[in-house]
């Protein structure tokens, strides 16, 4: 069943296109990742599905229902955190919680708060100001609101955001808990592809307002080409001499380093190239990753 | 030697004139030294353009020769100022004046005699005083007095049931008001004031004081520290 | 609508700036009481120099209720400087804090958050009201007592009877809220349009005293305008203190000069808090959430 479906939604800012004509969908059960540089019209798409921001044309359904006309019914079952954790630095953790389950039509007993506060590790500290918190502490409590009525959608918009190696790993495991054992639906968004390779399931990627890539991530990462790393003894002139040859559509833009995206069977073809120009072989490295495929959907769009 | 006695022949008779004090005043006099002391109660009205005030019960304390004391039963009373001391008993109760004859004086309708009082002693406050009173009834129905430091006021009287005791029924104050005005900053009011009110305001400068009497309790002794 | 209004309160009242209002108005009141206190009647004796000229004034003219409507001449110009500090920043406050998308993403119109938060000001305004009212009145009269009502106008002289008063304070203060209530309501319009408080706040008092400047100037061009500006109104509550006079010029017991002019100060400012406000909702509707 659909849980998120955009269709062909625009939102401009003047004359500039923030989001220009996406579509997607969004299947119960997946945790659907959201990728882009910065800019690229994450943030504003995610905005855009919470009502914060209207569109300026298209359509957004949630749960089957259109965001615009039901609105209240929708957000009862969304929970989310939004960029970063602004909450209010006067009231405690658990003034937040309490607080915030008044707003929803779920009862939320006590006891679901405490476990809330279990859940992202603040029990202890439920009754300190969140003015004494760290970052990450407050995208724990973010993330603690966003849980705390049980909804079936999450939207996490850079959850891991400030969180030591352990916390990014309890974060890591608790999305996979609640997608896995608890069926929930989550989208969430990040620039740590690496943690996004190991959460999601789909990925989107959104490049300057406009979609890229969408799809499972096994069937992005496409088998037959690999991306390699060469290292040799001159860079520039092992460039010039790519740029120049038949290998040149596969070289990958990059600051530093020479990156190229190339069928498997060519590999052997470049290294002896290489060495008949003349130039020192160090290293072939192959880097099949999430990376390097937004790298290089992302630097081909450019 | 002519010449001395002539000078004191006119020197007694002038000192005759100036201590002669008119027999209607003895009869007013008398009648008012029948009352030692007094309370009345009544209700006070006061008329100032200046002024928005109501009704107030009032009681009056009088007590032989010139203690007067009025009193408002709760809140705040406005009495011109040195004014009300000076009534007909306390006036007449000093004995320190001479008397002009200023002739007859019709005043609603009655006939009244007019006497001048002139004070012989430095001392008292007042200057001059005129007074209408009905020679019959020995009562005194107007006075216009001038005081040395609060200005010229006039009292007119009514009498009812004390009228032997010489005791009115209502007494009106009428006195000249000086302009009345606190600046905009104090009193915080800039808002549009009405033109027409403020030109009543200024064409009336004078106001009365007026007490009407319902009940009086005579000779039943006061303590002076009423006063 | 009303677990929005819960919240808004419970938060209000946990901040500590909100506190600044009210001990503000409590150092003010008490700083003049004393004042009074000690050298009231050199100031009575000011305020009456014409008339101790003509008339002998008996009686306790200093009294509570006097020391009450000079406290409120005071107070009802600068309270509504206080009451802008919590209303301008009801929502931009939010919106600078990264609050709003929090708000704005549970299940609720954000008619209901706007009109939540607004009677949840509206509240704090009214127990701040309260509160002046409690200290000017209540603790005046406890420590100057009570008498007669002697009020000294700019052109004339009200003598309220002592029965007679208090209702009408009871009066002047429920035309003040509405007073403080639409200056809340400008607040709010001027913060649904900004990010942050600081532009609303000042914004707030700025048009007060602008619209307070044009209310008082006795200019004719102003004149056409006047009518419909707020600050016209809002210190009519002093219409309460004039009475009625006969024609034999005794004051009228009960009575008020000029009812129709309370009615109609009421009105324009009830009309003002709704504009505001539906502005304020119609801003909020159509805005992006972006901070």
């Amino acid at each position: 069943m659909s849980v998120i479906q955009v269709n062909n939604v625009s939102k401009h800012f003047g004359s500039l296109k923030a989001v220009d004509g996406l579509s997607f969908e969004v299947q119960e059960g997946q945790v659907f990742g959201f990728l882009g540089q910065n800019g690229s019209g994450k943030s504003t798409t995610i905005r855009m599905l919470l009502s914060l921001i209207h569109p300026t044309s298209g359509s957004i359904e949630i749960f089957g229902h259109s965001i615009q006309d039901n609105r209240n019914k929708v957000l009862e079952e969304i929970g989310a955190i939004i960029e970063r954790p602004d909450l209010y630095p006067y009231l405690s953790a658990k003034e937040h919680l309490t607080l915030f389950a008044k707003l929803r039509s779920k009862k939320i007993t006590p006891s679901s708060i405490e476990d809330t506060l279990k859940k992202v590790g603040l029990l202890d500290r439920a009754k300190d100001k969140v003015q004494t918190f760290s970052l990450g502490m407050k995208q724990r409590l973010g993330i603690g609101i966003a849980l705390l009525h049980n909804p079936s959608l999450i939207i996490l918009d850079e959850p891991t955001n400030g969180l030591d190696p352990q916390g990014i790993s309890d974060i890591r495991n608790l999305i996979q808990h609640l997608a896995k054992e608890e069926g929930k639906t989550i989208l969430v968004s990040s620039h740590i592809l690496s943690e996004i390779e190991q959460m999601a399931s789909h990925i989107l990627i959104l490049h300057k307002g406009k979609k890229i890539a969408d799809g499972p991530i096994q069937s992005l990462l496409d088998p037959n080409k690999m991306v390699v790393h060469v290292t040799t003894t001159n860079d520039e002139q092992a460039i010039q001499l790519i740029l120049a040859g038949s290998f040149s559509n596969y070289l990958l833009k990059r600051a530093e380093g020479i990156y190229l995206s190339i069928p498997h069977f060519e590999i052997p073809l470049l290294n002896q190239f290489l060495v008949n120009a003349g130039v020192g072989l160090i290293n072939v490295e192959s880097r099949n990753s999430l990376e390097d495929y937004f790298l290089q959907v992302t630097s081909n769009t450019q | 030697m002519k010449k001395v006695i002539v000078f004191a022949f006119f020197y007694c008779c002038s000192n005759v004139v100036i201590a002669q004090v008119d027999p209607l005043i003895e009869k007013v006099s008398k009648k008012l030294g029948l009352v030692n002391d007094y309370v009345a109660e009544g209700v006070m009205k006061t008329d100032v353009s200046f002024i928005k005030a109501s009704l107030g019960k009032v009681k009056v304390y009088f007590k032989k020769p010139n203690l007067l004391k009025v009193k408002k039963e709760g809140g705040i009373s406005l009495l011109p100022k040195g004014g009300v001391s000076l009534t007909i008993n306390t006036l007449l109760n000093t004995k320190k004046y001479s008397t002009i004859p200023g002739g007859t004086q019709v005043v609603n309708g009655k006939t009244l005699t007019v006497l001048k009082l002139i004070p012989n002693d430095d001392n008292l406050d007042w200057v001059i005083s005129t007074l209408w009173i009905d020679p019959v009834e020995a009562l005194v129905y107007k006075t216009a007095t001038t005081t040395k430091e609060n200005g010229s006021y006039e009292i007119t009287m009514q009498y009812g049931a004390y009228a032997q005791y010489g005791l009115a029924s209502k007494i009106v104050f009428s006195f000249n008001t000086k302009d009345y005005k606190l600046p905009n900053g104090i009193t915080l009011e800039f808002g549009d004031e009405d033109p027409a009110a403020k030109k009543k305001l200024l064409k009336n400068k004078k106001g009365t004081v007026e007490i009407t009497y319902n009940n009086y309790i005579i000779n039943k002794g006061i303590p002076n520290s009423i006063f | 609508m009303k677990s929005i209004i819960a919240f808004e309160l419970y938060k209000i009242f946990r901040r500590p700036r909100t506190y600044i209002a009210f001990g503000a108005i409590a150092a003010l009141i008490v700083v003049i009481q004393f004042g009074l206190k000690i050298d009231g009647e050199s100031y009575a004796s000011f305020l009456m120099k014409d008339i101790n000229d003509t008339l002998t004034v008996d009686g306790k003219v200093l009294n509570g209720y006097l020391i009450c409507y000079i406290l409120l001449q005071l107070l009802l110009v600068h309270v509504p400087l206080l009451v802008a500090l919590i209303a301008a920043d009801m929502i931009s406050g939010e919106a600078n804090l990264g609050t709003l998308r929090l708000l704005f993403s549970t299940p609720f119109t954000r008619t209901e958050w706007v009109l939540g938060k607004f009677i949840a000001a509206s509240i704090y305004t009214i127990v701040l009201l309260i509160w002046l009212a409690f200290l000017a009145l209540f603790v005046s009269m406890w420590v100057f007592g009570t008498d007669d009502l002697f009020l000294m106008k700019s052109n004339y002289v009200v003598l309220i009877q002592e029965k007679d008063v208090l209702w009408r304070y009871v009066g002047a203060f429920v035309f003040a809220s509405f007073s403080l209530l639409t200056v809340t309501a400008l607040g709010f319009l001027m913060s649904s349009m900004a990010n942050n408080s600081i532009g609303p706040i000042v914004g707030t008092m700025s048009a007060i005293v602008f619209f307070t400047i044009l209310s008082t100037l006795n200019i004719p061009l102003f004149s056409i305008i006047k009518p419909y500006l707020f600050t016209t109104h809002m210190n009519n509550w002093k219409e309460f203190f004039d009475i009625q006079v006969n024609d034999g010029n005794e004051a009228i017991a009960g009575s008020i000069l000029n009812i129709a002019k309370i009615k109609n100060s009421l009105f324009v400012l009830s009309a003002h808090i709704i504009l505001f406000v539906t502005a304020a909702v119609y801003i909020t509707k159509k805005k992006d959430i972006l901070s």
